[in-house]
């Protein structure tokens, strides 16, 4: 297991820098992430991720981006402009879970 | 919140990277030939990658109105279905499997062809009609889905992709 220091704190992430522990996340780090890969965060991005951390919590995976489009705040155009490119798996970064496994 | 950063890994999501583009030519119309591309330019789209499909021939079904909804998958001539030979032909076999496919897909939360296509155009997907398949088919625009970004021939599918890796369904 590799950890890194994200803001002021050791966290467990995996080979690619997905942290892996659900709770050593904090929102902090969740803002420290987000500027790491150039996204501001607004409320809105908050919602996603609040929507990404529940869903985890009940599914034990982490929501593709379908899935986020559809139960989630937003639909697929806005994740796509407030994560640009590869929301699926900037939203799960910030959000300090997983890649998505789901396919769709 | 300012952030220090030493030694941190960040995922490299490959913003700075080359824009790669992908190019789907759909030619089929049973519903087991439909999905395959479509998950894959789904899964493309997700990674940021400048997805096209290009629907001729049979793949016209997916895009057609009329057909669009009904798709089917027949277990003639399929030996992946694992069902004997003379058992695939019978009256009512092609709609039981067509039935079990949609279900299974359906519990997966995979949605049907027209919310899929709709899902596409969603993460920017360029969705086209083959011109020639246009006109064979006799298909007026308004017969076809409205997410169509145009009809093309194929000397004009060829330029737009230029550079995209191409694959033929």
């Amino acid at each position: 297991m590799t950890t890194t220091t994200i803001g002021h704190k050791e966290v467990q992430v995996d080979a690619d820098g997905f942290m892996t522990e659900f709770e050593e996340w904090n929102k902090e780090l969740g803002e420290v992430m987000a500027g790491n890969i150039g996204i501001t965060l607004t409320d809105e991005h908050w919602e996603v991720v609040a929507f990404l951390r529940a869903d985890f919590a009940d599914k034990g995976v982490t929501p593709t981006l379908r899935r986020t489009a559809t139960e989630g705040p937003y639909p697929t155009k806005q994740l796509f402009q407030m994560f640009p490119k590869k929301p699926a798996r900037k939203m799960a970064y910030i959000a300090g879970l997983q890649k998505p496994i789901g396919c769709i | 919140m300012t952030a220090t950063m030493t030694n941190t890994i960040v995922p490299d999501f490959g913003d700075d990277g080359p824009q790669r583009k992908l190019a789907f030519v759909c030619s089929k119309g049973s519903l087991d030939m439909a999905y395959p591309a479509l998950i894959m330019a789904s899964g493309a789209l997700e990674q940021g990658i400048e997805t096209h499909i290009f629907f001729t021939f049979w793949g016209m079904d997916m895009i057609n109105k009329s057909t669009m909804d009904h798709l089917h998958f027949s277990p003639v001539g399929n030996p992946a279905t694992h069902m004997p030979a003379a058992l695939a032909p019978m009256p009512g076999m092609q709609a039981i499997a067509t039935r079990r496919m949609k279900k299974s897909l359906e519990d997966l939360k995979v949605p049907d062809v027209p919310a899929f296509l709709e899902h596409l155009s969603d993460m920017g997907c360029h969705l086209w009609a083959c011109k020639m398949s246009v006109d064979m088919f006799d298909l007026e625009e308004e017969d076809m889905s409205p997410l169509l970004e145009g009809v093309l021939n194929v000397s004009d599918f060829i330029e737009i992709i230029d550079g995209a890796q191409t694959m033929l369904v």
